[in-house]
């Protein structure tokens, strides 16, 4: 009977959108966001092994995983607390390198600004690299959509992020021991990282932040650590934007 | 690790409450009010601006190997820049990472 499914399945997700237009803004963000399993698995697996073997109880790795939800912050926090720093320095550099995140909210504003307030809070929660960048692209791509479905699309964004997010670290944990070294999984970290921001460079403007933010960082290794990436990445955004204004003016 | 049980919990409680109140912050308390065209365009700039500097002491001095500048890795994450960059693709950029991470770490060790 159903000899064409995927014609059946089209027309179907067609007849939601007509029907349930915010519903189906949220399959479209789950369906965007899947993509990034595959950045996100590996990355709390490895926290999970990570936070095992500095000595972490499932409960307390959970505890980051849930409450936190940052993933190179709690990289960090960890790698700090394996080496004994004192608690106010990991909490320290673990929310500077946070602090970028005050500009995913800012960027979320003009798209997201006028939703009521406990949705906005739920939205704080699940901004992440991932969802921010994701739901951004979609927002500028269309500037048209209703605000409900900006909501739902971004919490449909976040909902695969989220969900392997607490279900590998768990794995990560219980099977942390029994991963060999030979796996290189401390590289996961920054090959993901190098493969999310390669495509983000557009411009030139976009290169030259990049460039600065190395230059400047990798100068800085001196300055306790954090702190300098902090500072890197604020010389990187102001080059940035010279950039652009700079080549504005030559057009 | 030296910290007590109740340590290990503020550690955790403060970054998260922290973390929360940084992705709160314009969200939560600008709302609808319209933020200045210079902010915005700094703001584009965020991720190119954190992230490469936060991977390039991690490539450059990789802590798995005491901070000594490693080939293998090295070499992946040439070829994840090279690719994203010829792709634009992240998930073909982090497979060819991957590919060339452990092949180069089976080759030469």
């Amino acid at each position: 009977m159903n000899r064409n499914p995927s014609n059946t399945d089209m027309t179907a997700s067609r007849v939601e959108a007509v029907r349930n237009p915010v519903r189906a803004a949220f399959w479209r963000g789950a369906r965007d966001g899947a993509p990034f399993l595959l950045v996100v698995t590996p990355f709390s697996l490895l926290f999970g092994v990570m936070a095992a073997e500095s000595g972490l109880t499932l409960t307390q790795a959970m505890g980051f995983n849930f409450i936190v939800v940052a993933g190179a912050s709690q990289f960090i926090a960890v790698s700090l607390m394996a080496d004994d720093a004192p608690a106010l320095v990991v909490m320290a550099t673990a929310l500077a390198v946070n602090l970028r995140m005050a500009m995913y909210s800012a960027a979320l504003v003009p798209h997201l600004g006028a939703a009521p307030l406990w949705q906005r809070a739920l939205i704080a929660y699940m901004n992440t690299d991932q969802t921010y960048t994701v739901s951004v692209l979609e927002y500028e791509k269309r500037p048209e959509m209703p605000l409900a479905e900006k909501v739902t699309y971004f919490v449909g964004a976040a909902a695969p992020v989220l969900a392997a997010w607490y279900a590998f670290a768990l794995v990560g944990v219980l099977v942390g021991a029994s991963i060999p070294p030979a796996f290189a999984l401390d590289f996961a970290l920054p090959i993901t990282f190098v493969a999310l921001i390669t495509p983000m460079l557009r411009t030139l403007a976009h290169v030259a932040a990049a460039v600065t933010s190395i230059v400047v960082a990798l100068s800085l290794t001196w300055v306790p650590s954090g702190l300098g990436l902090l500072i890197a990445a604020a010389c990187a955004m102001v080059v940035g934007a010279l950039f652009e204004t700079w080549s504005e003016r030559r057009r | 690790m030296i910290y007590s049980t109740i340590e290990i919990w503020v550690i955790i409680l403060v970054i998260g409450a922290g973390t929360y109140l940084i992705r709160f912050s314009f969200l939560g308390l600008i709302g609808k009010r319209t933020m200045s065209p210079l902010v915005l365009r700094l703001l584009r700039y965020t991720p190119v601006a954190v992230i490469p500097g936060m991977v390039a002491p991690l490539v450059l001095w990789p802590a798995a190997t005491g901070g000594q500048p490693d080939l293998a890795r090295s070499a992946a994450a040439l070829v994840a820049l090279a690719l994203g960059l010829a792709t634009r693709n992240t998930l073909m950029a982090m497979a060819g990472g991957a590919v060339t991470l452990y092949s180069m770490l089976y080759l030469v060790g």
